[in-house]
């Protein structure tokens, strides 16, 4: 038996550096550096513990929409230890929300094939936390998600799930769209090996003619949500820092006092 | 006036604090009519007339409890088709957010998450939001189909409003995905006795700082003596000295509380992304180039293991 799978995977901006908005008040890509989403490495990382853990002939996929530099995430994934990349590049994509982006990937994930998605639990930069269930939705398979423990076995998922109010356990049968938290497990280093390794795997490039999407479905033009404006969140105004000199404690209850907490 | 959706997040019948501010937020863009789903579906009907839902759709089906989102989104898509309404309004949970996505798709319409505020506008709903950790505040709206937003708790204050809060069964066929997820066990989240995390006025939260499992007891007494909920960075959470459910931030709660006092922790950028938007922020480090000292309305430079035992002793006398 075989499994295939494929781990989307997000570029996205550094979340330590000075983030901001782009004139069309998208997301500034430009400006800031970018990496693969520390949400995806979890990912990747159940995805190869996935594979390892199987008796079955295992093949992982790591598949990225985004712009030229997403072939970083690609490719720190690929070091990570996964098969092959996918990369979905078009001009046409600019500006895409969740809504289009799922179509892309959607359709680019049925092109791969797959048996099973395995996603972030959201990106660092929309933070959404909706594509796997859009993904699902679109795929018409059962969505798997928010997983804080993953395994696969004899075309079965299961996973836990620790939810608002309870933790549960899930189960479903493949193929199904899977997304992992950050307890799942923290995500392994690229040894220099892997590294080395990456650099031969292949990286397929695809456009929208090659998953049959047309220019009005995606982009900004025709997303499903519009921005109006944007505004830097105005500094706090400086507080009050008291060094504690024996009285810290007693200081802070006065202010909490004033502030009618107390 | 047009009519707005809600949907309630309730346990058994009982719904939850943010579902009572969307119904506040609801009644500036329409009428609110109320979709409660699962056990105990009707008994939340007077909390929800009294806050201003004119009707209120109920269904009860096992499905909802045994399989994973999808029965919600089959439920409450049958009830837009039902009310045609100008929105559709989720609280802003894990799961409700994935329920709304999954609903937006199949209604054609775009979705907005995470919606800090809400405001009738000429051409629909206009969310506010707060993104790159709280860095910026956007306003938008859904350009296509029907509003599905989501919204956080503590973005609105609850209102009396009364209203007739007519109970209706709503009619649902699932569909064939509705059983895809099956739920094969369920272990409910035990009560602290503390108010819920992302619901509570004020959040006491520890830090690495805290430096072992046992003294989070110190930070839990300032909390108690504070009726607050207990927080934690992600730090402390990976050391396992407090759960993963009171963690705050990016990956873990994010908070909006009157007033978080932070104990221990640094103010990493995916701890902010969780508090940045309460509304009175205390810290107490040790180090006093910790970047939260920048986002704070009052800090105190010192030992939490001094200071905080010497708040709770000061809170508690003054409180009497
Ligand atoms: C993808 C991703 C997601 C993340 N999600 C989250 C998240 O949801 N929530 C979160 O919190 N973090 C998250 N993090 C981690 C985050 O980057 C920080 O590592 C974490 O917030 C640090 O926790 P801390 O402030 O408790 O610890 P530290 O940064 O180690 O800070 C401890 C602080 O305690 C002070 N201190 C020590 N002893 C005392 C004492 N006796 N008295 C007073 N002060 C003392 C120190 O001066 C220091 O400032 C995430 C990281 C990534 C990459
Ligand atoms: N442009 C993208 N390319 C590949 N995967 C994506 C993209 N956007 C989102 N995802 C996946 O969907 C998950 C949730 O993203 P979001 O709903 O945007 O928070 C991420 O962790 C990724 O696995």
């Amino acid at each position: 038996m075989s499994l295939r799978i494929v781990v989307t995977v997000k570029y996205v901006p550094d979340a330590t550096g000075d983030r901001h908005f782009a004139d069309d008040l998208t997301v500034d890509r430009d400006d800031v550096d970018g990496l693969l989403s520390e949400l995806d490495e979890y990912a990747v990382e159940q995805a190869l513990q996935i594979s390892e853990n199987s008796d079955d002939d295992v093949e992982v996929t790591v598949l990225t929409v985004g712009p030229e530099d997403a072939k970083d995430a690609l490719r720190k994934a690929l070091s990570m230890g996964a098969d092959k990349a996918i990369h979905v590049e078009d001009d046409d994509l600019h500006g895409t929300d969740a809504i289009g982006t799922s179509l892309v990937l959607a359709k680019a994930v049925e092109k791969a094939g797959y048996d099973l998605v395995v996603s972030g639990m959201a990106s660092t930069d929309g933070t959404m936390g909706v594509v796997p269930a859009l993904l699902a939705e679109r795929l018409g398979v059962p969505q798997v998600t928010l997983l804080s423990e993953v395994s696969v076995e004899g075309g079965v998922v299961k996973g836990r799930r620790d939810g608002d109010s309870a933790t549960e356990q899930l189960e479903a049968s493949l193929p199904a769209v899977v997304s992992v938290t950050d307890q799942s497990g923290e995500a392994r280093y690229p040894s220099f090996k892997g590294i080395m390794a990456a650099k031969k795997k292949p990286v397929e490039s695809w456009d929208l003619s090659d998953l049959d999407i047309d220019e009005d479905e995606v982009g900004l033009e025709n997303a499903y949500t519009v921005v109006e404006s944007a505004a830097e969140r105005p500094a706090r105004t400086a507080g009050t820092i008291v060094k504690d000199e024996g009285e810290g404690g007693k200081q802070l209850a006065e202010f909490l006092a004033g502030q009618k907490f107390i | 006036m047009a009519e707005v959706l809600v949907y309630v997040d309730h346990v058994d019948g009982a719904v939850r604090k943010p579902t009572l501010e969307l119904l506040t937020l609801a009644r500036r863009v329409g009428e609110p009519v109320a979709v409660a789903l699962g056990n105990g579906a009707g008994d939340t009907a007077a909390a929800l007339a009294e806050h201003g839902a004119v009707k209120v759709l109920t269904h009860e089906a096992a499905e909802y409890a045994d399989y994973l989102v999808v029965p919600k989104v089959d439920a409450l898509q049958a009830a837009v088709t039902a009310v045609s309404p100008a929105a559709v309004l989720v609280p802003s949970s894990t799961e409700g957010k994935e329920i709304a996505a999954r609903l937006a798709l199949r209604l054609g319409s775009g979705i907005i998450t995470d919606a800090v505020d809400l405001e009738a506008g000429d051409e629909g709903p206009v969310a506010t939001q707060s993104v790159f950790a709280a860095a910026f505040t956007t306003k938008s709206r859904v350009s296509k189909g029907t509003p599905v937003i989501t919204v956080k708790p503590n973005s609105a204050a609850v209102e009396a409003a009364p209203a007739a809060g007519a109970v209706e069964a709503l009619s649902v066929t699932f569909s064939a995905a509705a059983t895809g997820t099956k739920v094969t066990s369920r272990t409910p989240r035990e009560s602290t006795g503390r108010p819920e995390l992302t619901e509570a006025a004020i959040v006491v939260s520890g830090g690495r700082g805290v430096n072992g499992a046992e003294n989070f007891a110190i930070i839990e007494a300032l909390a108690d003596s504070l009726g607050a909920a207990v927080g934690a960075s992600r730090a402390a959470v990976d050391a396992g000295w407090y759960p993963h459910t009171n963690q705050v931030g990016q990956t873990g709660k994010s908070v909006s509380p009157q007033l978080y006092i932070a104990s221990g922790i640094s103010g990493a950028i995916q701890h902010r992304a969780g508090m940045q938007t309460s509304k009175t922020i205390v810290a107490i480090n040790k180090d006093a180039e910790a970047p939260i000292f920048e986002l704070v309305d009052y800090g105190v430079v010192g030992d939490l293991f001094d200071v905080v035992p010497q708040l709770t002793e000061e809170v508690k006398s003054r409180k009497g």
